[in-house]
């Protein structure tokens, strides 16, 4: 942690000296720092920062703000980063109803936002903007994946589960696109709920023959923990959202065995990739989860644009970042004319490491460069 | 189908009860606390985050989870008793306002050290071997045996507390304090030291909540502010101050909000699609046990058992 912070505050530094010269560049970061689930936000943070860190570049202040998962707090800090800061890019918004209630504005503003994480539908599709990029994924992705995984596997009756909010309801439409068969049921659950006591009991009264779940951070850990003991026996099956390093660490023996899809791994065999496991383990001395390398990713993408123009010359950046000219740790990667990647999803197990600690283990290609449904709504 | 609809129904009412158990630890603190003290106590949620942390830290170390139950419960009590004498002393004698931010500010700087201490990251915590896994109860039902271990806890707490209260010098004078506090201070009891000691049991209480919930769900910064909104719901129910209130609150609160998320959805199903269904119904089973309040309220605007007649 105290690498983290030295790092922060020494590029706030250095580049409060150098905060003069008109042709700095200025990114706000709003990501989820504290509250349940918060290392989402650190793992994005961690990684963007390393990235920067990298780079070499003093000419880049990063200001970073914590969200605390409220969509009010992201508003007004997006304000006071826009209003007062005067900066030229946002990014860092973790959960997508946030992402919702801060990133339509901020683009209309003229504002540059570069998402790390959050992808809803809206902001695929009819509310598309020119000067929104996300480097993740569209909400759907990884689920879709899962759907069109789980099809060819030969599952017949899967019961899906995720938590009422956008990227939720997103989810499981997601997995029924790619899935095209029937499900046994659909439950929606509270947002950041820790009990699924009745949720198992309706998994158990109904005759399917798999789970499908979405549950992003400590929602995961609670479910898997409790899912263990209930001697329900579906395999289950999840975005890597439910299976990151950190979650099946926590969840301990009961997540081995379960299968996730990811758009990336940490053993996915690429130069940039070894590089980046290598540098981030020995600067935060953990294993970085799919959020560290979306974080990673997006500071790169800017870098990238930042060789080529200033963001002050509007045109000239958005092109550059369209041309996602970086080494993606997902090995290749370019964007639709939505501005959301095109790219290969992987299946993951989750098995016993090496230190008995559970740990995902890349299987193999889920899909092959998938496009978000949404595409074609949007008009740019 | 009227099968498996009856054992859905009976193991969600084990369900209900389970959570219905652990409220009732953290509302009985929180009622004691205000009944006999007329003090809001908003950091009571941080007694709960204290019994998981040190029970997660304590198992961690020993192998034990007894033992580490142990050292969480006495833990939170120790900490309880500590800001009693620190903190909340100063508070008896101030409006109910400085009360609440006082305490708000205890939850932010427990929440904050214990992220500085430990990081955001969830701790690991898991039940015990011998109580993992699940029973087969008669008619067939299939449920967590820690569930039902969490349930006999809650029972045995109950009427230990009942038994205290009831027949004990301690009992008589924590009832005597909740009827007319200035009367107990002038017949010579040691009023300081009682509320120091009813202020750690509650405490405890909430950490014995906190650690067995942790083994179930996810040790975290943050955990107890949830469970600490429907404690009041609870308390504001059954009668603040009453025990007897906070057991059948706790119960009410529990079965309600558990029924709810599970069959409304299924009740809105008859007229809408199933995905909008899913949608409205776990939105109004969110505020059910509000509505549940404010119906009891509309009624009967003490609660259920108001303990100052």
């Amino acid at each position: 942690m105290k690498t983290i912070a030295s790092l922060g505050l020494g590029l706030l530094m250095t580049s409060a000296l150098t905060a003069a010269q008109a042709d700095d560049v200025k990114i706000g970061m709003i990501t989820t720092l504290s509250g349940g689930g918060s290392h989402l936000g650190v793992d994005v943070r961690d990684g963007f920062m390393l990235a920067i860190e990298q780079s070499g570049r003093d000419d880049i202040e990063v200001l970073i703000q914590d969200d605390a998962n409220r969509p009010d707090l992201a508003r007004s800090l997006s304000d006071e980063f826009m209003q007062r800061d005067n900066v030229d890019i946002l990014t860092g918004l973790i959960w997508s109803n946030l992402a919702m209630a801060v990133v339509p504005a901020a683009v209309r503003q003229g504002t540059f936002y570069i998402s790390p994480n959050a992808g809803p539908s809206a902001l695929a599709g009819r509310q598309c903007h020119e000067n929104y990029f996300n480097v993740a994924w569209q909400n759907d992705n990884l689920h879709e994946a899962m759907g069109a995984y789980m099809r060819e596997q030969g599952f017949e009756r899967p019961i899906l589960l995720a938590p009422n909010y956008p990227a939720g309801t997103d989810a499981l439409a997601g997995f029924k696109y790619r899935y095209e068969g029937e499900v046994v049921d659909e439950i929606y659950t509270q947002m950041g709920q820790n009990d699924y006591a009745a949720e198992i009991a309706q998994i158990r009264a109904s005759d399917a023959d798999s789970l499908f779940f979405f549950l992003p951070g400590g929602m995961g850990i609670s479910f898997m923990k409790q899912y263990e003991n209930s001697g329900v026996e579906l395999p289950l099956f999840g975005a890597a959202f439910s299976f990151d390093e950190i979650i099946i660490q926590a969840v301990g023996s009961a997540a081995i065995g379960t299968m996730n899809t990811s758009q990336w791994a940490y053993d996915l065999d690429n130069d940039a990739n070894r590089a980046f496991v290598d540098s981030f383990r020995e600067a935060y001395e953990r294993t970085p989860t799919l959020y560290a390398s979306q974080g990673f990713d997006s500071a790169n993408l800017i870098l990238s644009a930042l060789d080529k123009a200033h963001p002050s010359d509007q045109d000239a950046f958005r092109e550059a970042l369209r041309e996602a000219d970086f080494d993606s740790v997902r090995g290749k990667f370019r964007f639709g004319d939505n501005h959301h990647p095109i790219q290969d999803i992987y299946v993951r197990e989750v098995v016993e490491g090496e230190n008995g600690q559970p740990t995902n283990r890349l299987v193999g290609l889920a899909i092959e460069d998938i496009q978000d449904v949404y595409a074609a709504d949007c008009q740019m | 189908m009227h099968d498996v609809t009856a054992t859905l129904f009976f193991e969600q009412l084990l369900n209900g009860l389970q959570l219905g158990t652990m409220l009732f630890l953290m509302a009985s603190g929180l009622t004691l606390v205000f009944g006999v003290m007329g003090l809001i106590n908003l950091a009571h949620g941080s007694f709960y985050m204290v019994g998981a942390y040190v029970t997660a830290l304590a198992t961690a170390s020993t192998g034990s989870f007894l033992v580490g139950l142990c050292a969480g419960v006495l833990a939170a009590a120790a900490v309880g008793a500590l800001v009693e004498l620190l903190v909340i002393r100063r508070l008896y004698h101030r409006p109910h306002l400085d009360q609440v931010l006082a305490t708000f500010a205890l939850i932010l700087i427990f929440s904050e050290g214990t992220r500085w201490l430990f990081g955001s990251s969830p701790l690991w915590l898991s039940p015990p071997e011998m109580l993992r896994g699940f029973v087969t109860l008669p008619g067939g039902v299939r449920y967590p045996l820690y569930r039902l271990v969490i349930i006999a806890v809650g029972v045995v707490v109950a009427i230990g507390l009942y038994l205290l209260i009831a027949r004990t010098r301690l009992g008589m004078r924590i009832r005597a304090g909740e009827s007319d506090r200035e009367m107990i201070g002038a017949l010579g009891v040691n009023i300081a030291r009682l509320y120091t000691l009813i202020f750690a049991m509650g405490a405890a209480l909430a950490g014995l909540a906190g650690a067995m919930v942790g083994a179930l769900q996810s040790v975290q910064v943050g955990m107890g502010e949830p469970v600490l909104i429907l404690a009041f719901v609870v308390i504001v129910i059954g009668g603040i101050g009453s025990i007897k209130g906070a057991l059948f609150g706790a119960i009410l609160v529990g079965v309600v909000d558990t029924m709810g998320r599970v069959f409304l959805p299924s009740l809105f199903r008859n007229f809408m699609s199933p995905s909008e269904a899913a949608g409205v119904g776990s939105a109004v089973a969110a505020m059910l046990v509000y509505i549940l309040m404010a119906i009891i309220l509309a009624f009967k605007p003490k609660g259920l058992f108001a303990a100052h007649g």
